[in-house]
């Protein structure tokens, strides 16, 4: 047990490491990282301004007024930057893969997800993180919900479940790279894909979309399940656990890429 | 002690012919090319050893280095490098290993070189005094006192392969690959890196595999040479073994390519 | 001409080789528009009267959108081309017989024409197959469809001149990424490729009509379903023409001061 706690400890901190490293690499060139940040900053924001200016000439959508979609968007986002923050730099994992760069990776005593991680680390993420606080803060002043205990816990957990689907769905884009390098496109869908149509709630989008969300990726047990939940249309409790449910998806994302792994051994490409 | 008995390796690559009727029909039917990368490859590595590791390209000589570092598994034979599997339990065998891939750096580019140095101890678990030790000895024997604190992007090809080398041997690594350690270098660099090596075997007892394709570097580092062509090893010996008569190292080993048509 | 003709041809050649890819696009994108029309379908549920244009104008709007996506994403630009004027390796061009800025032109013409010619087909007839109201409907007249072919090459056009804009910008600027970032949200914006300009509120969509962005997708995808007036049309058509006058002439201009500066500069 203690063998495990201490294994952890140094897997945090190297990867702090890197990070740290990263920082003061990208602080080489300031003005540089700062734009591109600010870039970052602005990218989801005209996700929103859509929302707002659809909802400028309707109403309402599938009985989801404005604070309420405006409320699963700011949820969405948030779990999704997180997500981001910490693991998107398997972004750039088919770029290692193909420069041969992973072969380092396989030379050195250290697990590989946190090396990738961590030398992929990308701090102007940090500003979309920024712009998704902003608008979380936003969407739950503008949400006009009663907020009492079990709800606030419904968030927090939704953040869990949402950051935890987000990088399995990483970190299965990467274990991609182990197969194929130029099919990878049809991934983003699952990531990117999801961050732009999840900011409506799952349910909009049909009965099989719902069930595709609930049983194979599980975006709906982290998006419109516990939203019913807040906004009190369901009462049952099970609802404010389904996103901790959610975390399950890292397993098979896990294996998949440990499969990866032993393929791209086999096979050296 | 390195040993490899009966290694083979192919690969599946897909054809691609020139042309736009070939395109087309590649969109419907794929063809695939069977390589054999190692062909029944055996071979006995003893410890302190100096092995250069020569062929033309594509002969196998990056697989063989790669199953060696356990970074590819092979489809057939048996693999030993003291005592261990390298493929199987592959973070127990990389602590024992350094590899230096000529082409790519394994430094970070913006940052001194010290910072990286910094990270691998971390990657490494290198204790303090030995990371103090062999940072003290490497940074006096590769002259290294001027460059700890620039970031690589500033080095020279020369005196940045100086600073790969000492962080592939941070770790003090009984066996140590070097892969084309000397391509583009000044020849003062090439002189510094050799006798580096040299050095190192001397005083560590550090077992070297080169390959390389500058025959300087061969005849100044290794006592022995394992010559790969086609997957298949067609040569293993000294270099007095394989030079007849008077000429030049490249000569002697061109004329070999030519005798083995690789 | 001849040898940004062979350019288009291996461009062409590599698409189809990469079959993986084209394969993964193409189903993306089908994804992709599959989800906008479930949106849009949510909305018309909730309000058919508040919908600006009708059902099956939209469906066709956004299947053409996602079919001929390769000739209207600002965001496809060259990876490439940026890294050549990031390192400077584009000085090399200065050195060829070409003109810089023509260079520039036709090879995105050339890449976003073999791309979209490879991936339209296969989600043209998919959506065309499609149940109504899913699938795409027929144009609203064959004048209107002659017009759709037009605008939709002065679009091809319009985007090539905005994207070459911001290549040449990348010259002046210290952080390529960051200007890239943003020009790409704002103009998928205004372009109406998050949600087509009807669906803004009248006067916004009247300022964004007069947008350069909106000579890009707009313009085409919204002639085919008829849901513009023939005055409407022809304004559209003009604004076209003169905005890609407009950017072409700027970005010729600007392509001349950087050159200048490179050469000054040394690359």
């Amino acid at each position: 047990m203690r063998n495990i706690g201490s294994k952890i400890y140094s897997s945090i901190r190297l990867y702090l490491h890197y990070v740290s490293i990263n920082i003061r690499c990208v602080m080489q060139y300031k003005t540089s990282f700062f734009l591109t940040a600010f870039g970052q900053f602005l990218v989801s924001f005209t996700t929103f301004l859509s929302v707002f200016f659809m909802f400028q000439r309707f109403s309402s959508v599938e009985g989801f007024t404005y604070s309420e979609v405006l409320l699963c968007f700011a949820v969405m986002l948030m779990e999704f930057s997180l997500a981001e923050m910490f693991a998107r730099g398997f972004d750039q994992f088919s770029g290692m893969v193909r420069r041969g760069e992973f072969d380092r990776v396989l030379v050195r005593p250290q697990n590989e997800i946190i090396q990738v991680l961590g030398s992929k680390f990308e701090l102007t993420r940090f500003g979309r993180m920024l712009q998704a606080v902003v608008m979380f803060v936003y969407g739950i002043l503008k949400s006009g919900i009663d907020w009492n205990f079990s709800k606030i816990l419904t968030v927090i957990f939704m953040l869990i479940g949402g950051t935890t689907v987000f990088t399995a769905l990483f970190l299965i884009y990467a274990a991609f790279c182990f197969f194929t390098l130029e099919s990878l496109e049809f991934m983003n869908i699952f990531t990117d894909g999801a961050r732009e149509f999840g900011r409506y709630p799952v349910g909009i989008y049909g009965e099989k979309m719902l069930l595709f969300a609930t049983f194979f990726v599980p975006y709906a047990l982290i998006q419109y399940y516990p939203l019913l939940y807040i906004l009190g249309r369901r009462t049952e409790r099970i609802y404010m656990f389904l996103p901790l449910l959610a975390c399950g998806f890292l397993i098979p994302a896990l294996l998949f890429w440990k499969f990866g792994v032993r393929h791209y051994k086999s096979s050296g490409s | 002690m390195i040993t490899m008995e009966h290694v083979c390796k192919s690969y599946k690559i897909a054809k691609r012919n020139a042309g736009f009727g070939e395109a087309v029909k590649a969109l419907f039917h794929r063809e695939y090319e069977t390589i054999h990368a190692l062909n029944d490859v055996s071979f006995t590595i003893q410890d302190q050893e100096m092995v250069g590791y020569i062929g033309p390209n594509g002969a196998g000589k990056s697989s063989t280095i790669k199953i060696l570092s356990g970074i590819l598994t092979p489809d057939r034979g048996t693999v030993l490098v003291d005592g261990r599997i390298p493929y199987k339990n592959r973070t127990r065998h990389v602590k024992e290993i350094g590899v230096v891939f000529g082409q790519r750096s394994q430094l970070w580019w913006d940052v001194p070189v010290i910072d990286s140095f910094e990270l691998l101890k971390d990657i490494y678990s290198i204790s303090e005094p030995l990371y103090r030790q062999s940072l003290e000895e490497l940074t006096e024997l590769l002259d290294l006192a001027e460059l700890l604190r620039s970031p690589a992007r500033q080095l020279s090809l020369g005196q940045r392969m100086r600073c790969e080398i000492a962080a592939s041997l941070l770790h003090r690594p009984r066996i140590l690959f070097l892969d084309e350690p000397t391509i583009g270098l000044d020849a003062v660099s090439k002189l510094a890196v050799r006798d580096f090596i040299l050095k190192q075997n001397k005083t560590h007892g550090t077992t070297v595999i080169l390959t390389t394709h500058d025959m300087q570097d061969i005849e100044a580092l290794a006592s022995r040479i394992i010559l790969i062509g086609k997957g298949k090893i067609l040569m293993d010996g000294t270099l007095d073994d394989i030079r007849r008569g008077g000429g030049s190292i490249d000569e002697t080993v061109a004329e070999l390519y030519r005798t083995y048509d690789i | 001409m001849k040898k940004y003709l062979s350019f288009f041809r291996l461009r062409f050649i590599m698409g189809l080789q990469y079959r993986g890819a084209a394969l993964a696009g193409i189903s993306t994108q089908f994804a992709w528009g599959f989800m906008e029309i479930m949106i849009f379908r949510a909305f018309y549920r909730a309000d058919p009267s508040s919908f600006p244009m009708s059902f099956s104008a939209t469906v066709s709007y956004l299947w053409l959108q996602q079919a001929f996506l390769a000739l209207f994403a600002v965001w496809m630009m060259e990876n490439e081309i940026f890294d050549s004027i990031i390192n400077g390796d584009i000085a090399y061009e200065l050195c060829r017989p070409a003109d810089l800025y023509s260079m520039l032109f036709s090879r995105s013409i050339a890449s976003r024409l073999s791309r979209a010619v490879l991936r339209c087909f296969p989600i043209l007839i998919v959506a065309v197959f499609l149940p109504q109201p899913y699938g795409i409907s027929a144009p609203a007249s064959p004048r209107h469809f002659i017009l759709f072919l037009i605008t939709l090459i002065l679009g091809l056009l319009m985007t090539v001149s905005l994207c070459g804009l911001v290549y040449i910008l990348a010259f002046f600027t210290i952080s390529p990424a960051g200007l890239r970032l943003m020009f790409n949200s704002a103009a998928d914006f205004f372009a109406g490729a998050l949600i087509p300009l009807p669906f803004f509120p009248e006067k916004m969509r009247e300022i964004m009509e007069l947008l350069p962005f909106a000579s890009l997708q707009n313009v085409p995808l919204r002639i085919y379903g008829g849901s513009m007036s023939s005055y409407e049309m022809q304004k559209a058509i003009f604004l076209q023409i003169f905005w890609l006058v407009v950017t072409t002439f700027a970005g010729k201009i600007l392509c001349h001061l950087a050159q200048r500066r490179m050469i000054v500069q040394g690359g």
